[in-house]
């Protein structure tokens, strides 16, 4: 990991984006050691209306506590994805929720529909966040996975840790499957496949 | 991976503000929420009672002001919280604390402005407000930090500068600082220095309220202590009295001046970074002295000899440390996110000896290292 690392998670009011902004912070600088600012940029409504979270992490102290150009851009609606995309840097990772992005900007999007697996799989939309915070953790590697648990487990409410903590675990098997696609068909995927 | 510490927290500016406040000794807090400033009413509503402190959210902000002044009088540290529009409302009293020198703080989480403005962005647009929003030649002292940590660490000096001084204490910072995350290793109790106000040693009939001493801040006793004392917002004698004559209205009006001008070794507070050999220097507070430092670091690389002061006290101006950088800078910058407030005091104390040039933005967002970085590369 270089000096400094800049992740924008963005989506609509009410998607968890700045909770899952301060879990994602928590992991890489209280149980990673790192040194880390949160910031975040929202509208007066407390749902609906743009909503995005960032992350710098690095390895020395942090002075400008904004991105600048991202390393990391997870787009959880259409409209964050068409707006951030362009502050991406050129190697930067695009992840977008497949279930509200239908058009992305490039082929190397990393497509997962996060609501259609917690619709799906959880019958609660609410751990989207938490699923997308599993891929992050998968394919950020910078991220321990035993460091995000305790970071997810740290600020979800009572009652709801098993939840939660399979919510993570499914976002992190599907980016793994992701990723095993990529090697295996040595080509660039164009959506993930939901097993049955 | 490392294990996690167990004095350390990802903690946001206003948070870190209820840390510093609680380990100066804040035992009351009046206040009425307001975006950006909102997390240190929450906060100070689920802390204060476990601290025996008491948490009042009051009708309105003029109402908090006034309600932290009886607050401070019967002795208790006080403090209020809000944002622009609530500290337009605050002026008033907030006059009145300094006209009967009653210690309390007051933050300001600044916000765009004016009026209701745009409530969830940033700005620096409360600076001279917080200098000249009550009328009257008034005696304020206004701490400005930039991190999570000079959050905790200022509003502590906060209380004892206003403890030590019998003054109001304002302390600014833009929705940024307010609301940014950083990680804070939280100090233990014994590690905070914590100032109380002087109070009467001599019996009740003896005492004298508003009485000169050396350091032009008299001893103050706690209302109901049976030290009996009357306060007003009318120019008043030794006694608390109002009064009329030329002999007691100038010097009363000298002394809570005076007491502040001997205290401003201690109150003038800045971050000298890179000045020794600067031939450009950036003036910056808040989110933005962020930016200046990275694009300081930045030109340093590329051979400019800038330096950065970081003023962490903005009121009283820190002169001094201006009239030094000039001596050797032929060039300053000041960035702020605002039309130009401090920069004037900047171009006051400079008297036309540097090249002054301000960044300015009120589109709602902070200033960047770039935009620093390419005025830097103009101007050198």
């Amino acid at each position: 990991m270089g000096k400094r690392h800049e992740i924008r998670l963005s989506g609509s009011g009410g998607q968890g984006i700045i909770l899952s902004g301060i879990i994602l912070a928590e992991a890489l600088g209280l149980y990673g050691g790192k040194f880390v600012a949160q910031t975040q940029s929202y509208g007066p409504e407390a749902r609906g209306g743009a909503s995005r979270a960032e992350v710098i992490v690095s390895d020395e102290e942090i002075d400008y506590p904004k991105a600048i150009k991202l390393d990391l851009l997870l787009a959880m609606n259409q409209k964050s994805c068409d707006e951030y995309y362009r502050d991406l840097k050129e190697d930067g990772m695009l992840i977008v929720d497949s279930t509200f992005v239908t058009q992305v900007p490039t082929s190397r999007a990393i497509q997962i529909p996060f609501t259609k697996i917690a619709r799906e799989k959880f019958h609660k939309e609410i751990v989207a966040n938490v699923i997308s915070l599993g891929a992050i953790t998968e394919l950020m590697d910078i991220i321990s996975p035993k460091a995000m648990e305790e970071a997810v487990l740290a600020r979800v409410p009572k009652g709801t840790e098993n939840l939660n903590r399979d919510a993570l675990k499914a976002g992190l098997m599907t980016a793994r499957r992701f990723k095993e696609s990529l090697k295996k068909k040595d080509r660039e995927p164009q959506e993930y496949q939901q097993e049955d | 991976m490392e294990k996690r510490r167990a004095k350390e927290f990802l903690m946001q500016g206003n948070e870190a503000v209820v840390e510093g406040a609680l380990a100066a000794g804040c035992r009351f807090f009046a206040g009425y929420p307001i975006t950006p400033a909102t997390e240190i009413s929450e906060i100070m509503s689920v802390k204060l009672p476990l601290v025996d402190g008491t948490f009042i959210q009051m009708e309105d902000e003029i109402a908090s002001m006034g309600a932290i002044i009886g607050a401070s009088l019967a002795g208790v540290k006080s403090m209020t919280a809000t944002s622009g529009p609530g500290f337009s409302l605050m002026q008033e009293n907030l006059g009145f604390a300094c006209m009967a020198e009653v210690p309390c703080v007051v933050v300001d989480v600044m916000r765009g402005g004016p009026s209701t403005g745009i409530p969830t962005f940033p700005s620096q647009g409360d600076v001279m407000q917080a200098r000249w929003g009550t009328h009257g030649d008034h005696p304020i002292i206004v701490l400005a930090p930039s991190t999570v940590r000079e959050c905790l660490d200022l509003t502590v000096k906060a209380f004892n500068l206003s403890e030590k001084y019998r003054t109001p204490v304002i302390v600014v910072f833009d929705e940024v600082v307010g609301h940014m995350r950083e990680k804070i290793t939280l100090p233990r109790p014994k590690e905070v220095e914590v100032i109380d106000r002087i109070r009467p040693t001599v019996p009740p009939e003896w005492y004298i309220p508003y009485e000169d001493t050396t350091q032009g801040v008299p001893p103050m006793a706690v209302f109901g202590d049976g030290y009996r004392f009357h306060v007003t917002g009318l120019t008043h004698d030794i006694r608390g009295f109002p009064t009329l004559r030329p002999d007691e209205v100038g010097p009363f009006m000298e002394r809570i001046h005076r007491k502040i001008t001997l205290g401003l070794p201690e109150i003038h507070m800045g971050e000298f970074f890179h000045l020794e050999d600067a031939d450009i220097a950036v003036i910056a507070y808040g989110s933005v002295a962020r930016s200046a430092r990275r694009a300081v670091i930045d030109a340093r690389e590329k051979g400019v000899k800038v330096g950065l002061l970081k003023l962490m006290t903005l009121w009283p101006f820190m002169r001094g440390a201006i009239e030094r950088i000039i001596q050797r800078a032929k060039a300053l910058i000041v960035p702020e996110i605002n039309m130009g407030q401090l920069s004037r005091e900047v171009k006051r104390v400079n008297e036309g000896k540097a090249k002054v040039s301000t960044i300015n933005r009120v589109d709602g967002l902070t200033i960047t290292p770039g935009q620093i970085l390419r005025r830097i590369r103009e101007v050198s």
